[in-house]
């Protein structure tokens, strides 16, 4: 027995690197969820939750399962400008909940690069932003949960409730079941503007060391590192640290607050429509090109040295929405994104040698981003107390093969020096990566919670299948078989 | 545009062309169904592949006569196979017709293996690949079903009916992005061909599999295996009835 084939559709990581076909169901209550899942149930096949299919690769990929999408649930359930605590369906956007809030002096405390992440998808993957190493990851905002599960309950999760339930469904992919209501605490700002300023560096040493001046004042800190550059070069970045005003710093909050003031331009210099802006990247998006862009982008920094400027939020936090569909620029060819968490010592030579592996075998990340991070109390937690650097390589044809070597040997420096990946960017960890990621105790925990609230391991991914092949197997001996690497 | 294929079907692939593109499929990384009729060779194909190359091969008993149940089979093998990147219908048979030999039943039967078994699958992949907007479609046909000559009727026809179905899927579905490909191999020695002793220019089973896999990648394509026979086909082609009804071919 097979669900509708009219709910047949193809089902896309973002980053176009792996796509399969599901049975996908989009609920708008808990009744749509859980008739979804019966039919998973009846038919013998998985199911998996999905948001705004944001994730890099296949988080929210189901093969011929059922793909639950929960982007349709979007109510708003309640909102106190007193308190800034937000109630919230899971399909609730990060751009939604800011505009929501924003007026009464209310910003989301952690947003991804993109707006159009759901609330639901935040937290499944625990995501982190710019502000990672004082914020932490989004989990560490929200106030309670409520977790529909496969065995039909209805958990309410909360620090202090259901403790092991929240710190491990946040992170949890879904594999625990579906998050349905979010309370979130957001953060109280006094003006729409951050204070931005720019530093360039010349090299690895520099760029660590502007991170550590301002670790301590900054709400937020990114790096963009040109990972062409090689040599005594190698590591030359520009730094963006930001901070929220304080009460009086901004003379007419009023305006900076409102959504209006936020607004993207439609417009990129003024003429290429931002929905546009991938054809005309699209050229530049090779080798030559982005060699090109990048030591452009870095001679263009000189200017920005030691200014201060002020910007919207959102301007600075969502700088991935500037071009809309800018992934489609990597075409012929799909985006793969490799993101290691390193501790803070070995850092620094890690992210080297990765730069220079990549380098050496001609197959250099179009794309460096370097942030701080914190540990947190998650049990899947990616973080370190360290750094990330998230690197964007163009998968083609001819060489995906190569590639693919390249990020197992890249795979291999992280784990060795104690590193981490996160999931949400994940498309290339090895079968069975997870007890290589996180503690036994660690993986044997979140086993036996999935034991307890998904008995008959219902709920699977193509990414859990892959990254937690024994655990899968552990659950459900009925499922698919781990592919071979 | 070339194509990666992850997971596949092969029908027909107890023997011959099929069996090779099997093979070369499943050595290639790709989880690949083999659907035949012969069980017994079908499980040492299958027993032999899987020997190297980690549990790639599956194998599905089916007579490809049995039209009715190739859709809920269908069905069961895309769902064990985690998906479907690609069909080749390969099952065929040639039997051997006598000069005024006229025999209705056999002649359906060719039919019915040759192009309404083809149908039965393809129309499965069709739905299928029309809905995801992906997929490759393959069909084997044969430079015999370019012109009616006096050796097979039924096995010209069934080849002819073949291709012009793949050619109007191919006109369905392209726009969807769904690629159909027409093989039209010329002479490959297989076991279907034994009776015809070696002829010249004939080449091995596994060699066309090579080059039918290779022309699987492109998008939309007709391809002659080997390529020359294309050009032996135009020449056939343009040949006109009043000779060509004299030839002894």
């Amino acid at each position: 027995m097979r669900p509708p084939a009219s709910r047949l559709e193809r089902v896309e990581a973002w980053g176009m690197s792996s796509a399969s076909a599901a049975y996908v169901y989009r609920p708008t209550s808990i009744e749509g969820i859980l008739e979804a899942l019966k039919e998973a149930e009846e038919c013998s096949i998985h199911a998996a939750f999905k948001g705004g299919g944001n994730s890099y690769g296949d988080a929210f990929q189901c093969a011929e399962g059922v793909v639950i999408d929960l982007s349709r649930m979007t109510r708003i359930l309640s909102w106190d400008p007193a308190t800034g605590v937000l109630e919230c369906e899971p399909g609730v956007t990060i751009r939604a909940a800011w505009q929501h809030t924003l007026p009464d002096g209310w910003w989301p405390p952690v947003v991804s690069g993109t707006s159009f992440t759901t609330l639901g998808g935040a937290l499944s993957a625990n995501i982190h932003g710019k502000s990672s190493f004082h914020a932490g990851p989004i989990g560490e905002h929200v106030l309670e949960f409520d977790l529909l599960t496969v065995t039909r309950e209805l958990l309410r999760c909360s620090p202090t409730e259901n403790s092991d339930v929240f710190f491990a469904a946040i992170g949890g992919f879904g594999l625990l079941g579906a998050i349905v209501r979010i309370a979130i605490q957001m953060h109280k700002v006094h003006s729409g503007l951050l204070e931005v300023e720019a530093f360039r560096t010349r090299n690895w040493q520099s760029t660590f060391q502007v991170f550590e001046n301002y670790e301590k004042m900054a709400d937020y800190l990114v790096g963009w590192v040109d990972c062409f550059a090689g040599g005594r070069s190698a590591g030359r970045s520009l730094i963006h640290s930001a901070r929220y005003l304080k009460p009086g710093e901004d003379a007419h909050p009023e305006e900076s607050l409102r959504v209006s003031a936020q607004a993207l331009p439609d417009t990129v210099m003024g003429w290429v429509a931002r929905s546009r802006m991938h054809k005309l990247m699209r050229p530049f998006v090779r080798p030559l090109g982005m060699r090109l862009v990048n030591a452009m982008k870095y001679a263009m920094s000189r200017r920005e040295h030691g200014t201060r400027v002020r910007q919207p939020l959102a301007k600075f936090n969502f700088l991935l929405d500037s071009a809309p569909n800018w992934k489609l620029a990597y075409q012929p060819g799909s985006l793969i994104q490799h993101q290691s968490f390193i501790p803070k010592n070995e850092a620094m030579t890690v992210f080297e040698k990765i730069i220079s592996l990549s380098q050496g075998r001609g197959l250099v990340p179009f794309l460096g981003v370097l942030k701080r991070h914190r540990p947190d109390r998650f049990l899947l937690s990616h973080a370190v107390d360290g750094y990330s650097l998230a690197l964007d390589y163009r998968k083609t044809r001819s060489n995906a093969e190569d590639l693919a070597a390249l990020i197992r040997v890249l795979d291999d420096v992280v784990l060795e020096s104690g590193g981490r990946f996160y999931l949400a960017k994940d498309s290339t960890l090895t079968p069975g990566s997870a007890s290589r990621i996180w503690p036994q105790e660690t993986v044997e925990k979140f086993v036996e919670l999935k034991r307890r609230l998904d008995p008959s391991g219902l709920l699977q991914t193509e990414q859990s299948k892959r990254v937690f092949g024994d655990f899968a197997r552990l659950s459900w001996d009925e499922r698919p078989q781990v592919e071979s690497p | 545009m070339e194509t990666e294929f992850k997971k596949a079907i092969v029908v027909g692939a107890s023997s011959g062309i099929g069996e090779q593109l099997a093979r070369r499929l499943t050595s290639m990384g790709c989880k690949t169904a083999l659907v035949a009729r012969r069980e017994e060779r079908l499980s040492a194909i299958a027993a032999d592949i899987n020997g190297s190359t980690l549990e790639l091969a599956l194998p599905f008993v089916h007579d490809v006569r049995d039209f009715a149940a190739a859709s809920e089979l269908f069905e069961q093998i895309v769902a064990k196979l985690g998906g479907l990147d690609l069909i080749i219908y390969a099952a065929g048979i040639m039997p051997k017709i006598g000069e005024t030999e006229y025999d209705p039943e056999k002649d359906a039967d060719i039919v019915r293996v040759n192009l309404i078994g083809a149908m039965a699958w393809l129309d499965a992949a069709a739905k299928r690949f029309e809905r995801l907007k992906a997929g490759t479609i393959v069909g084997i046909g044969s430079v015999a079903g370019d012109r009616g000559r006096r050796g097979n009727p039924a096995y010209a026809a069934s080849k002819a009916g073949l291709e012009c179905f793949l050619e109007s899927l191919r006109n369905r579905l392209s726009q969807n992005g769904v690629s159909v490909v027409t093989i039209k191999p010329g002479r490959i020695a297989t076991e279907m061909t034994q009776d015809l002793g070696t002829m010249s220019g004939m080449i091995d089973a596994d060699r066309a599999a090579e080059l039918i896999l290779r022309a699987s990648r492109r998008f939309g394509k007709t391809a002659y295996i080997p390529a020359k026979w294309w050009l032996v086909s135009k020449v056939v082609q343009t040949i006109p009835s009043f000779i060509f009804r004299r030839l002894k071919f």
